[in-house]
């Protein structure tokens, strides 16, 4: 393990991605890639009393198909690096108590999936553990309680507003692998341009995504075309547009092989979405359902997933956009 | 037959546009502003309850009826002239007793009606 540049890690010994699954709520399960996704459920309570407890259960169920998955004991898994977007991130740690694994609470919002496989990884290559686990969840109930507005008063979305993925992904990362491998990680910085709304947020996190993109390609010498594809976690569409048109200017063009979990996950036209898919789960089950699976068949040799996230405080967004980048190369 | 007869069509006419307006200003601000739906309803609430110190607002109720009165204008309006009166016959405490006084019947039948609906409903995921 070592560092490239000012931000980046190579990892010399690359962890592998051994098996990851997903759950996706009944609107994910209308979208384009409801195909990909290990179960899709029919209502957004799951039989729970509460949207929390919802979410909880999908993480839970999440976690055990992609322990099954991998074929590793769950006793054998040294660590659990999982989180969401609720308070004290109280859905996985409800959702993960009955596992027994030791945790680590992960608050990256909707970079959180990607925050964990980043930190998994590094446990995993510095050989403080073996098999890790990543998980993450988000429910658009629970997202829309806890940072907008309660359901109950039925206010409208504005056309920028992204829709909150309901869902849960998880991945189990292990020294001993055969790939796809995780690579090389380019943590971001706190990048604030003073975008205040909270129903626009892939403007506010479309610089940060772009300060991360250049310090990537500068530390690592690597160019966009080096990739298969560049994804972003939950940009939606106003966040991908600026992203691409930003990244031009500065020399890099993504153009061809750049797109973003929020646009792909959900149907514009149909599913009346307005900017496209956010939350934890928007990267974690696009990942873990469709680009995994490219990976695996692949369709797809190298791909550098960057998420990206905002904090939204008492109805002011913040953008403190911070990004996790991890990449993978087969 | 005689119940269609006495209905003031014009008066529900007058009702439907004004009402229907004082909406279109609140979606024009959802849409083109960033206002928050709290905003906006303060906003509303606060420009109604001017208007009715003012005396202007009762020009829009003996006018447009419910059109005027239902929407939230028509709660501020109403706060101000129940607070102005009470000022009258109790002094300056009225002015905090009276707006409530005025509207302690749309007060306590949101809440009840609130309190039955919640027993028989629960809230859900929205369509769009």
């Amino acid at each position: 393990m070592k560092r490239l540049g000012t931000q980046t890690i190579q990892l010399d010994n690359p962890p592998t991605i051994v098996s990851t699954a997903s759950i996706v709520g009944p609107k994910e399960a209308q979208g384009p890639l409801a195909k990909y996704f290990d179960q899709c459920l029919d209502d957004e309570f799951w039989g729970e009393k509460t949207w929390e407890k919802a979410e909880s259960k999908i993480i839970k169920e999440t976690v055990n198909m992609a322990v099954t998955k991998s074929g590793i004991a769950a006793t054998d898994i040294d660590y659990c690096f999982a989180g969401d977007l609720l308070n004290q991130c109280i859905s996985s740690s409800f959702g993960l108590r009955e596992l027994n694994i030791p945790f680590f609470g992960v608050f990256g919002a909707c970079s959180t999936f990607v925050e964990s496989l980043c930190l998994g990884s590094v446990f995993v290559e510095s050989g403080a553990a073996t098999n890790v686990l990543c998980a993450t969840s988000s429910h658009f109930c629970s997202a829309e309680k806890q940072f907008r507005f309660p359901l109950e008063l039925g206010n409208q979305r504005p056309q920028s507003a992204q829709w909150t993925v309901t869902g849960s992904g998880a991945a189990v990362v292990s020294a001993n692998g055969t790939g796809p491998f995780i690579t090389m990680i380019t943590p971001g910085k706190i990048v604030d341009m003073g975008i205040k709304d909270a129903n626009n947020m892939g403007a506010a996190m479309a610089p940060a995504a772009l300060d991360t993109l250049i310090t990537h390609f500068r530390d690592t010498g690597r160019k966009p075309s080096y990739y298969d594809a560049i994804i972003t976690g939950d940009l939606g569409y106003i966040g991908k547009e600026i992203l691409t048109e930003l990244s031009e200017t500065k020399g890099y063009n993504i153009k061809s092989n750049y797109n973003d979990c929020g646009v792909l996950i959900f149907d514009k036209e149909k599913q009346d979405t307005h900017s496209g898919g956010s939350g934890c789960a928007c990267v974690g089950t696009t990942f873990s359902g469709y680009f995994y699976k490219q990976l695996q068949e692949k369709k797809l040799n190298k791909i550098l997933l960057i998420a990206t996230r905002c904090f939204n405080e008492f109805y002011e967004l913040s953008t403190r956009g911070k990004h996790s980048w991890y990449c993978t190369c087969n | 037959m005689e119940f269609f007869q006495s209905i003031d069509w014009m008066g529900l006419l007058k009702c439907f546009v004004v009402g229907g307006l004082i909406c279109v200003i609140g979606q024009i601000l959802i849409d083109k502003t960033k206002l928050t739906p709290a905003r906006i309803l303060v906003l509303f609430v606060t420009v109604g309850a001017i208007l009715g110190g003012l005396g202007i607002y009762k020009y829009l109720i003996d006018f447009a009826g419910a059109g005027a009165t239902v929407p939230l204008t028509g709660f501020g309006a109403n706060l101000a002239k129940g607070a102005m009166q009470e000022v009258q016959n109790s002094g300056l405490l009225g002015a905090f007793i009276g707006g409530v006084k005025a509207s302690a019947g749309g007060i306590a039948a949101a809440i009840f009606f609130g309190y039955l609906a919640s027993l028989i409903a629960k809230p859900k995921i929205k369509k769009q």
